[in-house]
């Protein structure tokens, strides 16, 4: 067992001794003096603190744009950092940048540089989804656009190599001891750990995590942290459907998604940010039991069963019983999320995420819709809401509604009566009540004309939209 | 030539380098100790009894100080002295300081302050305009101005409408939050480096509150990550907090806002209901117009009074008005104390009589740019209601330019045509124009003083009043100064903005950052080159009328020497090369009591189309075009000024649709963060932005005949308010009467109610 944390910083070795479960990057790297990296927000909705993350995978770098202020020290074992002032100022997007105009206050403009940065080695050109995570209030967006087009094309920066070669060098397969935490190598020393320890706190992304840290200001339990688990990231296609490990990235599983559930994807595509979803997990995402959390909606609508791992083994259950109440679900005492199964042959999935912004916000209402049609009738319908009601719920009502009769205009304008009967939505900031309810109905309607019309004339968002 | 040119931002490669440093950037000295705020969590209470045993006790505090432990009340407000740095023993907004914290790090600083337990006495808060109404909360009585008989022409007009328009307030979110950093020096000196458009008031409201003269306190401002106004009168607090913990413990002390403490302490853009009733005849034009405004000004002065004026002389924007009414209530609430933002009040102005207009229009079934265009300031119909001359009635030659090159009647055409075979998405489509006044309304700010060195190797040094918030103030005035002596800009050198080095500065604000600090600074520069030019004419022989400054040479009659080489030689020749200089705009008067005289210098001028799309499901909607001609005069520099104007309609198109503030019966702000407050993001730019800068030079005598740009593109936005308006409208035959912002649900709520859906 180690006590020392190993990354690269701007292609230096770093070593922390007993590093602190809950330091931050953000606050760490300012501590260095490296200032270039910004704090705008500390919950990861700015971007002005993006720095890119090297990992290996097969090999090869992946570079990904991550948020330092909600990325804890020990998520960066065995990964390369890299800040802005990592580029050595010659990157084609910092040029292009100032050649573009791209900056008036500058105070955003290191996070973006970093994300265009990143997506630039991915190859990149989605640039509403590479920068939804990076808020700017002086230029309006167009001119970064602008110098992010310039530079899409410039071949890889030098230090990637670089960094990759001392990274193959930096990988070990211990586990590592932590000031209030522990980091597994891999699933056996994390279950003799968990078992020891119930009452861990296992941490993936640390993206909902981190604000208990920065803005909640909370002591936390002993952490457990999962990511170098690889056990817990891997994606099987099985008889019984696609199995998909709790520590996928919804980055991930946005791709997963995309030739499956294509609507998935897209609800996947608006889901955090880039920054965001390169470090959440689907795991994550569920053993957190937000009530707004699009993750669930999508896999309760596709009848996903839930595999949990505990001291005592693994126990299987379908996903909409796992939420209890409002932030309580049935997850015991060192049990962790394991993976999620997909069963095959579900009907065509339509998702429908309705926020005050397109990008990067939390849902008022999210609806997931996979009804079976068969002549004309409904043969099957599952239907599930976040944002309806204290948990991710079916819509039972709706769909018993719906069940055996002919999808016509009558039939949908009977079921979506039965919202009132399955939900009592309650009103926040985000929307009312009556708007909720409302809006639920008419995503029933939604999902009925799209059977008939164009997506384009049906949807301002996403595939198929105009 | 070095002004009318497109040259990047002075700190261009700072800010992509991550190297250029803000105020919270800057190394500390051994032993900085770092400040939070606790803050009141009820709108308005008699603190009863605050235990800061906790606080105290928590690792690393040094000190926790409370309203009794300060030298004095530490005014923190820009003039009316109603604003204690630490409340008590009444709280009068839910988020107002309470008690300050002075720990060894931030983090420390934050922890201790949610530690206290504090037992307060609940009191009847005032939180809405109804509330303040109905208990006759005013900072001030309510002013009225009146032009003409309005009531007596509204009675003759051959129609009438009237009606509400309600418009939300708005955070600045710059993305730097506010920050300061005290340095206690020798003697009673302190050194305050602040995130903040307005060092001088820093500077007094510090000396004040140390009990010492102004010109023991300097501040200094490098930079600022964005202000927007937020940063003119709201980094008083941190700054004064900081200074006075460093008196105290005899260390440095550094504060910033942690971003949800920022929402919560700082004023916001005034939030605003407009009660309007007009007169007009078959083609639209205005007889009669009536306009009240009621502004939620929170629980102090502030700037609102400034605010409230503006919107009142922006209440025709670019309407002649014949005869008007307009009257402004200034209600008080126990709400964060409202403040400048972008606009200063006109944007809230110009909404009442864009709103009446397209009602007017809807009233009478007549395109709502029809109506505008029978109505615009126009030769003959130049006075304003408060007795202004406008001396270069643009709108109508703008208007019918920008409808030409944005094809505005086909796509109306066209979209009707989408809209009939749509019945889920609608589309919208308005064109609105912008008349903003230029000069401070306090007429006294409108002064702005420069100085330059220019040392022997011919670089030169140059400061002036003005703070560089991104909006590319130092650049411009730096391509003043290269024009003036012939240089190239890289000879020209600024840096921070000092008290120090330029004394008794107004504000960065009102747009005039430019104007006044580019004419300061030129007649510095102006009077060193007279120098010179004296010098020259004397050693060589020449005639004054033929020496030339170009190109980093000077041409004395047929000689030609390095612009360095003058230098030295008249440094030789012991002539002084660092001059000060000095700018006060000309021929401004105003009563605002009256509502009369003469209170801007001249209009900036500017015109936006916007199309959208609507989602009649859910009121998700999208900007697909956007088509802009805004006059800059003749613009200092295209590219920083085309910047403006893309971020200011972004900025101002947010306010009215996607930024929402929503405080909860309890006076809490419930949207605190970018997680609950959304401002536009990347995919919410208009899909197709096309920006012309009208061809002309400014009438008015301005720096190279420039024209302000820092605020009106803003209000270019209100055309994406009006043309989802136009969506809604073809969901029925009523008028939607939307407010804003126009969220997804008030947007779905006005299609519904257009079709006869109750929720």
């Amino acid at each position: 067992m180690r006590r020392t944390l190993s990354f690269l910083l701007n292609g230096r070795p770093v070593r922390i001794e007993s590093a602190p479960a809950t330091a931050t990057l953000l606050d760490w790297l300012r501590g260095q003096g490296l200032t270039g990296t910004k704090e705008g927000c500390a919950e990861g909705d700015c971007g002005a603190c993006t720095v890119a993350v090297t990992h290996l995978s097969g090999g090869r770098p992946v570079v990904e744009a991550m948020n330092a202020c909600i990325l804890l020290l020990p998520q960066l074992e065995g990964r390369a950092v890299r800040t802005v002032e990592g580029l050595g100022g010659t990157d084609p997007v910092q040029q292009a940048m100032v050649s573009r105009h791209a900056s008036q206050c500058g105070f955003c403009t290191p996070g973006f540089v970093m994300s265009l940065v990143a997506a630039r080695h991915q190859g990149r050109r989605d640039w509403d989804n590479v920068l939804a995570g990076n808020l700017c209030r002086c230029t309006g967006y167009g001119p970064i656009v602008a110098a992010a087009e310039d530079a899409a094309d410039a071949p890889a920066a030098p230090w990637l190599a670089e960094d990759a070669g001392r990274l193959a060098a930096l990988a070990h397969g211990e586990d590592i001891a932590l000031a209030g935490g522990f980091l597994p190598a891999g699933l056996d020393s994390l279950r003799a750990h968990l078992a020891r320890n119930p009452e861990a706190l296992p941490v993936s992304g640390a993206t909902d995590v981190g604000l208990w840290v920065t803005k909640e200001l909370r002591s936390l339990p002993p952490v457990v942290f999962l990511h170098r688990v690889a056990e817990l990231a891997r994606v099987e296609e099985t008889p019984a459907g696609l199995r998909i490990g709790a520590g996928v990235t919804l980055g991930r599983l946005r791709g997963l998604m995309a030739g499956r559930h294509p609507d998935f994807a897209e609800l996947i595509r608006r889901f955090g940010s880039v920054q965001v979803r390169n470090a959440a997990t689907i795991g994550g995402n569920i053993a957190n039991g937000s009530p707004i959390g699009d993750g669930a909606p999508a896999l309760i609508a596709l009848g996903a069963t839930l595999r949990l791992l505990g001291p005592e083994g693994t126990r299987e259950l379908p996903l909409e019983d796992f939420f209890l109440d409002y932030r309580r679900q049935d997850r015991r005492p060192g049990e962790i999320v394991e993976s999620i199964l997909i069963p095959p042959g579900t009907p065509r999935l339509r998702c429908y995420k309705v926020s005050k912004r397109f990008d990067q916000d939390i849902s008022a209402v999210c609806g997931c819709f996979a009804i079976g049609l068969t002549g004309g009738v409904v043969t099957s319908a599952r239907i599930a809401f976040g944002g309806m009601a204290a948990t991710p719920r079916r819509a039972r009502a709706v769909e018993a509604a719906l069940a055996g009769r002919p999808w016509t205009e009558d039939t949908i304008a009977a079921a979506a009566e039965a919202f009132a009967s399955d939900f009592r939505p309650i009103s926040d900031h985000r929307a009312s009540a009556g708007y909720r309810l409302r809006v639920a109905r008419n995503l029933l309607r939604r999902c009925f004309e799209e059977e008939r019309r164009p997506l384009r004339e049906t949807r301002l968002a996403g595939w198929g939209a105009a | 030539m070095s002004v009318h040119r497109p040259l990047p931002h002075d700190s261009a490669r700072g800010h992509v380098t991550g190297s250029a440093r803000y105020t919270d950037d800057i190394p500390a000295p051994p032993g900085t100790l770092h400040l939070c705020f606790g803050l009141s969590e009820r709108a308005r209470a008699r603190l009863v009894a605050m235990d800061l045993s906790a606080v105290r006790a928590q690792p690393g505090v040094v000190a926790v100080l409370t309203a009794s432990d300060l030298p004095g009340p530490c005014d923190v407000s820009p003039g009316a002295h109603d604003e204690p740095l630490l409340a008590g023993p009444e709280v009068f907004y839910h988020g107002q300081p309470i008690f300050l914290v002075v720990a060894d790090s931030h983090l420390a600083a934050r922890r201790a302050a949610r530690q206290a337990q504090v037992t307060y006495h609940d009191l009847p808060a005032i939180l809405t305009i109804d509330d303040a109404l109905a208990a006759g909360s005013r900072l001030e009585e309510p002013l009225e101005w009146v032009a003409g008989d309005p009531e007596a022409a509204i009675a003759a007009a051959p129609h009438v409408v009237e009606g509400v328009v309600e418009a939300g307030g708005q955070e600045h979110f710059y993305l730097e939050g506010q920050a300061a950093l005290a340095i206690p020096g020798e003697g009673g000196e302190m050194t305050v480096l602040s995130s903040t458009q307005h060092p001088t008031e820093i500077q007094h409201k510090v000396a004040e509150a140390l009990g010492v003269p102004f010109a023991q306190v300097t501040v200094e401002v490098r930079r600022m990550g964005g202000g927007f106004g937020g940063k003119e009168s709201q980094g008083n607090a941190p700054a004064v907090a900081c200074a006075v913990a460093a008196r105290l413990t005899g260390r440095p002390c550094r504060m910033r806002y942690d971003r949800d403490d920022d929402f919560r302490i700082t004023g916001k853009r005034h939030e605003i209901r407009i009660r309007y009733r007009v007169g007009f005849d078959d083609r639209g034009r205005i007889h009669g117009a009536v306009f009240e405004q009621f502004l939620r000004c929170g629980f102090s002065r502030d700037l609102s009074l400034a605010v409230a004026d503006r919107a009142m002389l922006h209440a025709d924007n670019a309407y002649h008005l014949p005869h008007v009414r307009i009257r402004s209530e200034r209600l008080r609430t126990n709400t964060c104390s409202n403040t400048a933002f972008r606009g200063f009040g006109g944007p809230q102005g110009m909404l009442g009589i864009e709103r009446a207009l397209d009602h007017v229009a809807h009233a009478l079934g007549r395109d709502p740019l029809e109506v505008r265009r029978a109505n615009l300031y126009a030769p003959g119909r130049t006075r304003t209601p408060y007795g202004q001359e406008v001396e270069d009635p643009l709108g109508p030659a703008l208007i019918e330019r920008l409808a030409e090159t944005a094809d505005y009647a086909r796509r109306r055409a066209e979209i009707r045509a989408f809209n009939a075979e749509s019945p889920i998405i609608k589309r919208g489509i308005a064109l609105t124009p912008v008349k903003f006044g230029i000069s401070f309304t306090l007429t006294h700010l409108n002064q702005a003083g420069a100085l330059v060195h220019v040392y022997t190797d011919g670089s030169v040094h140059l400061s002036h009043g003005g703070t560089e918030m991104g909006q590319g103030l130092n650049v411009k005035v730096a391509q003043v100064a290269a024009e003036v002596f012939g240089l190239d800009l890289s000879a020209i050198r600024i840096t921070a903005a000092s008290t120090a080095r330029v004394p008794n500065t107004s504000p960065t604000a009102a747009s005039s950052g430019s104007d006044l600090n580019g004419m300061a600074c030129r007649r510095a520069c102006e009077t060193i080159r007279d120098r010179l030019v004296a010098f020259a004419a004397e050693r060589w022989q020449a005639d004054p009328g033929r020496i030339r400054f170009r190109g980093g040479m000077v041409e004395i009659g047929s000689e030609r020497i390095p612009f360095a080489e003058l230098a030295r030689e008249a440094w030789a020749a012991r002539v002084s090369l660092s001059a000060t200089g000095h700018y006060a705009t000309p021929g401004l008067h105003w009563d605002r009591r009256r509502g009369q005289g003469r209170p801007f210098f001249y209009f900036a001028w500017g015109a936006a189309v916007t199309e959208v799309a609507l989602d009649t499901l859910t009121g998700e909607n999208r900007i697909l075009r956007v088509d802009i001609l805004h006059d800059c005069g003749r613009s200092l520099n295209p590219a920083i000024d085309r910047g403006q104007i893309e971020g200011g309609y972004v900025q101002g198109a947010g306010w009215l649709t996607m930024e929402e503030l929503v405080w909860d019966a309890r006076g809490r702000l419930m949207t605190h963060a970018p997680s609950t407050y959304k401002i536009p993001a990347c995919g919410d730019r208009p899909r197709d932005l096309r920006i012309a800068l009208w061809e002309g030079e400014n009438r008015a005598e301005t720096i190279y005949r420039s024209k302000a740009v820092g605020e009106p593109p803003l209000m270019l936005g209100i055309s994406a308010w009006l043309a989802l308006s136009d969506a809604v409208a073809a969901c029925g035959r009523d008028y939607p009467a939307l407010d804003a912002p126009s969220t997804p649900e008030r947007l779905l709520a006005a299609v519904d109610r257009l079709r006869g859906v109750r929720w």
